[in-house]
């Protein structure tokens, strides 16, 4: 089981959390986005082998969004931070 | 190569099945091919032999990092079917179903397809009412579909709890009598077998780290064992899909994930058919060994790790546990993952790409194994025209660009979610 450290709860089970994907994208501008810019947005994705920096929402706890940069290749949990906060380098 | 027959069998165990001859042939690496393959799964080998045997092309390489059938086409729980609503689909899996009934006969490998039906439970009336409308679309898309009554299904599964105080109480089920299981290493050996006495050469334990690409043409692969040349590459890779579009500096509408599944120590025969709740989330068959054969969902984050996590174990032996109480006291024997190629809109991608003689083959999320032969064929088709098939037309890149995608769910552009 993958153990989560929740910035404001602390460590925590994964169970606790449900996933919310890739955190690497931005919402295009509503006023000035053309399609191929929704269209990348909404559809494509980096899914890098290693680092992977992902969303997670602790929803049996805080409720708050948790940024997490994960190596999908081992799982290895390697930082956590709020949502809007940088994880530092080497992730994706 | 050696026919295999009753004769040869007959012949071999004369002389105490010493002097078998070796299936396929393990040859170096040549410079230049017409065409190579990434990925010795089910689909990259098949694909190969399609390619010799329906387009008469013979100069190719089928590249493997590992083992051939190594990756999901060696872990997937076997369940083949053809039950789709949307008729892009369904004509798609229809074809690939009826391949599957010559496949042994035409491989001569015996793939052991099981026809023992597929049964899709239904646990609201709301359900009953959607299967009946699925199964008449698959009727009159040329398949096969049977809508049961909670006693037809207890008569086929007796050990299933078809009680009304069921926590999820059945209400009905369709049934495709024509779907099944089939010995999923026997279809990866069967394609290996008949490719090589094509002419393929299949080159294991050969990693691709790279795409030579020059003025938007493919020229090549780089690989552990050394640059080989071909104008035309097609990729086979399942999870590993989204990496190798990198090499070719591509962003996909896929995502990695790791579905597990397990097995429960063997038993005498008790479940005849393939027991499948979308609802629950679980599916379930046994083996000709005797072990039931367990999967359910993905574990739910990226990964490109062939293994997954406890949580989702637990879940899938309670969801299994409560659609057939006596199986509680199985033991569990094994369990394990693969890398899923999950889809924006849980329908594979069998395409060109803009960049010419590079060809995709994934997208596969839960469902690639049973599209193996189906797959094969419009891949192969897809290569040597440089134009897909009419089967898969529909499974093109741009779709997702285009509004055009196939989401039998409706799901929504969410991989794990499909
Ligand atoms: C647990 C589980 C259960 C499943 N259950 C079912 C089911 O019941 N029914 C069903 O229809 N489908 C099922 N599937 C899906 C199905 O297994 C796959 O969609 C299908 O087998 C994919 O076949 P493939 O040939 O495309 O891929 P694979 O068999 O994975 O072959 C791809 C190959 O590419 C190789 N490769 C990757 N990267 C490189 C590289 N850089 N260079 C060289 N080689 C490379 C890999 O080593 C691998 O051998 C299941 C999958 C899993 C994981
Ligand atoms: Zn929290």
């Amino acid at each position: 089981m993958l153990e989560i450290k929740c910035p404001w709860c602390g460590p925590r089970a994964q169970t606790e959390f449900s996933y919310a994907g890739d955190a690497t994208l931005t919402r295009p501008s509503l006023d000035t986005a053309t399609e191929t810019e929704w269209y990348e947005h909404v559809y494509l994705r980096g899914n890098p082998r290693g680092p992977h920096d992902e969303l997670w929402h602790h929803a049996a706890g805080c409720r708050r969004f948790v940024k997490v940069r994960r190596d999908v290749t081992t799982h290895e949990i390697i930082a956590t931070a709020g949502p809007h906060e940088h994880l530092g380098g080497g992730g994706k | 190569m050696t026919r295999y027959s009753i004769f040869s069998l007959a012949r071999n165990a004369l002389t105490g099945h010493k002097n078998w001859p070796q299936a396929w042939r393990s040859p170096e690496p040549k410079p230049e091919y017409d065409v190579i393959i990434i990925g010795a799964g089910g689909h990259g080998l098949g694909t190969a032999y399609y390619l010799a045997k329906n387009h008469g092309i013979t100069n190719i390489a089928v590249l493997e990092k590992g083992w051939l059938g190594g990756g999901n086409t060696g872990r997937n729980t076997t369940i083949v079917r053809a039950n789709y609503e949307r008729t892009e689909n369904e004509l798609f899996y229809e074809h690939s179903l009826k391949l599957w009934e010559t496949m042994s006969q035409d491989l001569n490998f015996n793939v052991m397809f099981s026809q023992r039906g597929v049964i899709n439970l239904a646990h609201s009336d709301a359900q009953v009412d959607a299967f009946q409308r699925r199964g008449n679309a698959m009727i009159l898309n040329g398949s096969d579909a049977m809508l049961l009554n909670p006693a037809e299904i207890k008569a086929r599964a007796p050990h299933l709890d078809c009680s009304a105080d069921a926590r999820f109480p059945i209400k009905g089920g369709l049934l495709q009598p024509r779907g099944g299981t089939a010995r999923h290493d026997g279809v990866a050996w069967g394609y290996a077998r008949a490719a090589d006495a094509r002419g393929v050469d299949i080159i294991q334990n050969c990693e691709v780290t790279g795409l030579d690409i020059s003025n938007g043409q493919i020229t090549g692969v780089q690989t552990t064992r050394g640059a080989i040349k071909a104008k035309k590459v097609g990729i086979a890779v399942a999870g590993h899909t989204g990496h190798l579009a990198t090499m070719a500096g591509m962003r996909l509408p896929i995502e990695s994930h790791v579905l597990q599944a397990m097995v429960s120590e063997p038993v005498k025969p008790c479940l005849d058919t393939v027991i499948t709740s979308g609802a629950v989330h679980c599916y379930i068959s046994q083996s000709d060994k005797g072990e039931l054969v367990m999967g359910g969902d993905l574990d739910f984050y990226n990964s490109y790790a062939q293994r997954g996590n406890f949580p989702r174990i637990e879940d899938v032996v309670s969801s299994v546990i409560t659609m057939f109480p006596s199986f509680s006291r199985l033991r569990l024997m094994r369990t394990w993952g693969g890398v899923m190629d999950m889809s924006m809109d849980g329908s594979p991608i069998i395409s060109k790409t803009p960049t010419k003689g590079f060809y995709i083959n994934g997208g596969w999320c839960y469902g690639g194994f049973k599209a193996t032969p189906g797959s094969a064929w419009v891949f192969a088709h897809t290569i040597a025209n440089d134009e897909p098939h009419e089967l898969n037309g529909q499974y093109r890149l741009e779709r997702f660009q285009q509004g055009h995608m196939i989401d039998e769910h409706g799901a929504g552009p969410t991989p794990g979610a499909h």
